[in-house]
């Protein structure tokens, strides 16, 4: 790691007292085993008879399916089945992402398949099931389907009076409508001096997984039994779906998640050619795999963002900012994602837009409409790298009204630590807030004085350099007030199971699952530190529904938070049970020893009184030694749910982009990137800092790459990794992070998220740094549509044509 | 559709392998789907992300640019038969220090590219400390999880390593730890 990369800056005393290996670079288990080529990702299992799908994907973005012919499909080498989205839909029950918190949300029931219309390029209309795959493939080129081809929606401005309607009772598209805040939207803003305004525009992208969405399922007739293996972030909660929408009982449904690779929340929803797969294995009592291929991932896997906000910022001629607006338009695709819905992104910055200030006069208003395009769903930092946009675009516009520096307005304008306790506008609560302790670091750490007498000197030479500075409030560990109220079944618990093993150490089964964060190992950290043994004696396990305490999986970053919480309680427990009964065979009193080292000691002098291989003998083989009516108990559970009326855990960062901007080809080289961010208690460093690394690249990505684009008629123009441009090693920064500890967390272990954090300012950042070297140097205007693509910036330089 | 298939013959991991191949079918799926090695893995099939990297006479390859009749008579390697390999085993222990993976689809081809430009690099003594050279070289490979930073910073350390020692240098020796 770099020197940089390990500072950790206490932002007050830490309440949490840690021991163990809690704070140190435990190496993954897991990557032992990946580096050496033996991950197990769906692909890589293979069932007996097992069979293949390939999906027959709709060329059209809308069209009536007016027949389907397959004769020909069903006559060809290695077929067992051509099955349509009629044949389908009388498998399974049919589902709708609705949300009851949202409860003029209009959302539309959906089927594994099209069954008569097509609403979007890629929507799957006939499975193909073949002995191989390339069998399956050769297959759906004899399907024959007749179409009637309708206008596509493809356009979402507002005022615009639909052409066409997507929905039999949604005359306008409009999936909803939602404002909160002091006045309505285009209101005046009292005791302000000035106002700014810009429009923003975020492209469609999404997560781009490098391993592509997978299932088998393996149904067995006799016993009536469906197991499930995909690449999935949510076991339990496709346990609960696949059970209901198929009508089996739920303890006959086992949903394994074994190696994933890549996930993003991009793995986190019901697709309908997976819920297919699992029909399928019904309909042939035979194992069913399906492997998306990377050309269907780009128009069958979720897309993210594709918002339009017009927004507003209210200052005073000595840059206090008085209030902020937002009105945003979000494109959400055929229909609201199920089971969570689409609304979590827009909600997310109609709530956090302007939270990092202490703004009071807030107004936002979100307007969800449906298109013929790819389903919008939950991306990494769901919402928050568009609410950051938005707001720190605003708050640099402010600043270059008034003449002042952008750095010294944030600064003055920030919620600080003595606000709070506090709920934002938007209703986030804030317990704690350390935006001026990581702004500081940041700026500390990029050296911003030295940068910008570069900056100058370099200006004068023709190169263009810019710095951007966002700050963000980040929503992490969320509660069950969210999906609870929602009607979405949806648990927001984590559980832990602990065994204490004949030998001595310990088995560990989590509800919460890993898809590279190394959440196993910081929970077997968790675990080793409370229960007071070595990280090498712990084996976790996760990824099954089966097996597992029943959770949520991996969402909404709470898999150290809560699922570390969960693991601290059933550590905390065992402990007891062990002590218990270490004192029986000890004749001591329980309260008087303590583990440490896989040993029990006295707990005031340290002396070893007996290994936990003996307790654990004694316990399972020697129970004759034991008085009448004790009972070992060597494994123990525990759940653990956040504090009822928290919402979210929140937290907050800062981070700062140095770029420089080719202003004869548009491009731009990111040349530094700094992130200081509060995860409370950091368990383990390294897995921290790169997976924010990794969410700053992501960022980066959006903001300068990224974009999946579509023409009039809903047709995908980016449907390959040839086209949709993912971030590489070389046009990548060094990206330096910084640990502030802040409090604020009411849970023992003192965790807070960190999986938003990377993707939830870089946008900001990268923006605002290409708009600081361009407009800042009098070049051309400001750009607020992301990606920041050569051809937009040489747009703003005035050098080609084109909207902005 | 036309499926011929061709008799082929390779060494995959330094065993021999006679088979049956379609013409259509790229290396990386016939060394997964019917040699069953899964250490290669696929992001695309398009050429890309290079996820399918595999060593073929000694060079890496992409496993999905390359049909499998292509290969008959050379030589193959994947990631599983690299498990001897010195070097290798070095960026693998490194790897895991560094945390330069985390849900590791990329990682055996990640692992691949570096090794060969360790060799390179060792074999020629022309590498200055430059982790721009170490980002140039592994950017073939798509890597959506890390920030590629821990993936420099591990290479780095291992080709300081054999920079310093170079009486460890890779040189083709045979690989006695393939587990085929
Ligand atoms: S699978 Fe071969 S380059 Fe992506
Ligand atoms: S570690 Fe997931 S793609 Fe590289």
């Amino acid at each position: 790691m770099t020197d940089a990369a390990s500072d950790h800056l206490p932002h007050t005393d830490s309440p949490h007292t840690v021991s163990g290996p809690i704070g140190h670079n435990e190496p993954r288990a897991r990557a032992r085993r990946t580096v050496a080529g033996k991950g197990r990702y769906v692909d890589d299992i293979v069932l007996p008879r097992m069979l293949h799908v390939a999906f027959l994907r709709s060329p059209h973005a809308h069209a009536a399916i007016l027949s389907i012919d397959a004769a020909e499909a069903r006559e060809a080498p290695g077929i067992v089945a051509v099955v349509t989205g009629k044949d389908m839909a009388t498998q399974c029950t049919p589902y709708a992402g609705s949300h009851q918190l949202f409860k003029r949300l209009k959302a539309p029931d959906q089927y594994p398949l099209a069954v008569d219309r097509v609403l979007w390029q890629g929507e799957p209309v006939v499975a193909v099931v073949a002995t191989s795959r390339a069998l399956a493939e050769d297959a759906a080129e004899l399907v024959d389907v007749d179409y009637d081809i309708l206008p596509a929606v493809t356009s979402f401005e507002r005022g615009t009076p639909p052409a066409v309607q997507l929905h039999d009772d949604i005359p306008d598209n409009i999936a909803l409508v939602e404002q909160l805040g002091t006045a309505t939207v285009g209101e005046d803003f009292p005791g302000a001096d000035q106002v700014f305004e810009a429009q923003f525009r975020f492209g469609r992208i999404t997560g781009t997984t490098l391993e592509p969405r997978g299932i088998i399922a393996d149904y067995e007739p006799r016993e009536g039994a469906l197991t499930v293996h995909c690449s999935h972030q949510c076991p339990h909660q496709q346990q609960d779906i696949f059970a209901r929408h198929l009508g089996l009982p739920e303890h006959k449904v086992r949903v394994l998640c074994p190696d994933v690779g890549g996930a993003f929340g991009l793995k986190q929803q019901l697709y309908g050619d997976e819920f297919a797969v699992c029909a399928l294995s019904i309909m042939l009592g035979r194992p069913v795999k399906f492997i998306a291929d990377r050309l269907e991932s780009m128009v069958s896997d979720n897309h993210a963002r594709d918002h339009a906000a017009t927004a507003r910022i209210a200052v005073k001629s000595d840059g206090t900012i008085v209030g902020m607006e937002v009105d945003d338009i979000f494109g959400i695709g055929p229909y609201s994602q199920y089971p969570r819905s689409s609304v979590g992104e827009g909600n997310h910055v109609l709530r956090i837009t302007g939270a990092p200030y202490r703004l009071d006069d807030y107004r936002a208003r979100l307007t969800m409409v449906y298109q013929n395009k790819s389903m919008i769903g939950h991306y990494r930092s769901v919402g928050h790298p568009v609410a950051c946009a938005i707001t720190e675009g605003l708050v640099d516009l402010a600043a270059d009204g008034l003449g002042l520096d952008p750095a010294d307005i944030r600064r003055r304008n920030f919620v600080r630590s003595s606000d709070c306790p506090r709920v934002s506008p938007g209703g986030i609560d804030m317990p704690d807030m350390s935006l001026e302790t990581c702004f500081d670091a940041v700026v500390a750490a990029m050296d911003l004085p030295a940068l910008r007498a570069e900056q100058a000197e370099m200006r004068k030479k023709g190169v263009y350099r810019g710095i951007g500075i966002a700050a963000f409030v980040e929503l992490t560990a969320s509660g069950p007030e969210y999906y609870g109220p929602g009607g979405n079944r949806i648990t927001s618990q984590e559980g832990c199971h602990l065994k204490l093993e004949p030998s001595g150490v310990v088995r560990c089964w989590i509800s919460v699952t890993d898809q590279g964060q190394g959440t196993d190992t910081g929970i077997g950290q968790v675990v080793a530190s409370h229960l007071g043994v070595a990280m090498a004696d712990v084996r976790v396990f996760s990824g099954d529904s089966e097996t597992t305490p029943y959770g949520g999986g991996a969402w909404a970053s709470r898999g150290i938070a809560i699922g570390g919480e969960a693991a601290l309680r059933a550590a905390t427990a065992l402990k007891a049970n062990i002590l218990e009964l270490a004192a029986v065979v000890l004749q001591a009193d329980a309260g008087t020893l303590d583990i440490v080292g896989g040993r029990v000691v006295d707990r005031d002098t340290g002396t070893e009184r007996m290994p936990l291989s003996d307790v654990a003998r004694i316990g399972y083989f020697r129970q004759d030694t034991l008085p009448p009516g004790v009972q070992p108990e060597l494994s123990v559970v525990r759940h653990y749910v956040t504090p009822r009326g928290r919402k979210f855990m929140a937290t907050n960062g800062v981070h700062a982009a140095h770029v420089e901007v080719d202003t004869q080809t548009g491009i731009v080289r990111c040349l530094g990137h700094w992130v200081a961010h509060d995860a409370g208690v950091v368990v383990n460093p390294s897995l921290v800092e790169e997976q924010i690394r990794g969410g700053v690249v992501q960022g980066i990505g959006s903001a300068l790459f990224e974009e999946l684009r579509y023409d009039d008629d809903g047709q995908m123009l980016s449907g390959s990794l040839a086209d949709y441009l993912v971030p590489m090693a070389s046009e990548m920064p060094e990206i330096t992070v910084l640990h502030v500890e802040g409090t604020g967390v009411e849970e023992e272990l003192g965790a807070k998220g960190v999986g938003e954090a990377g993707v939830a300012g870089s946008p900001a950042a990268i923006m605002n740094a290409v708009n600081d070297a361009i407009a800042g140097a009098g070049l051309g205007q400001r750009i607020h549509t992301l990606p920041l693509s050569p051809e937009r910036i040489l747009g703003a330089l005035g050098k080609v044509p084109g909207e902005l | 559709m036309s499926d011929r298939s061709y008799s082929v013959s390779m060494t995959v991991n330094g065993e021999v392998v006679n088979a049956n191949v379609s013409a259509r079918t790229n290396l990386v799926d016939f060394l997964r789907q019917d040699l069953e090695l899964t250490g290669s893995h696929v992001g695309c099939e398009h050429g890309v992300c290079g996820a399918c990297t595999v060593r073929v006479d000694g060079r890496i390859m992409r496993g999905c640019l390359l049909l499998a009749v292509q290969a008959d008579g050379q030589s193959v390697e994947t990631i599983e038969g690299m498990a001897g390999d010195p070097l290798m085993t070095s960026l693998q222990d490194v790897f895991v220090e560094e945390n330069a993976l985390q849900c590791g689809f990329c990682t055996p081809a990640m692992l691949l590219t570096a090794h060969e430009f360790i060799s390179r690099v060792v074999e020629t003594g022309a590498y200055r400390p430059d982790r721009d050279a170490i980002r140039d070289t592994i950017s073939g490979n798509y890597c959506r999880c890390t920030g590629y930073q821990s993936i420099v910073q591990a290479v780095e350390r291992v080709l300081i390593q054999y920079e310093t020692a170079p009486t460890k240098a890779p040189n083709g020796a045979p690989n006695p730890g393939s587990d085929r």
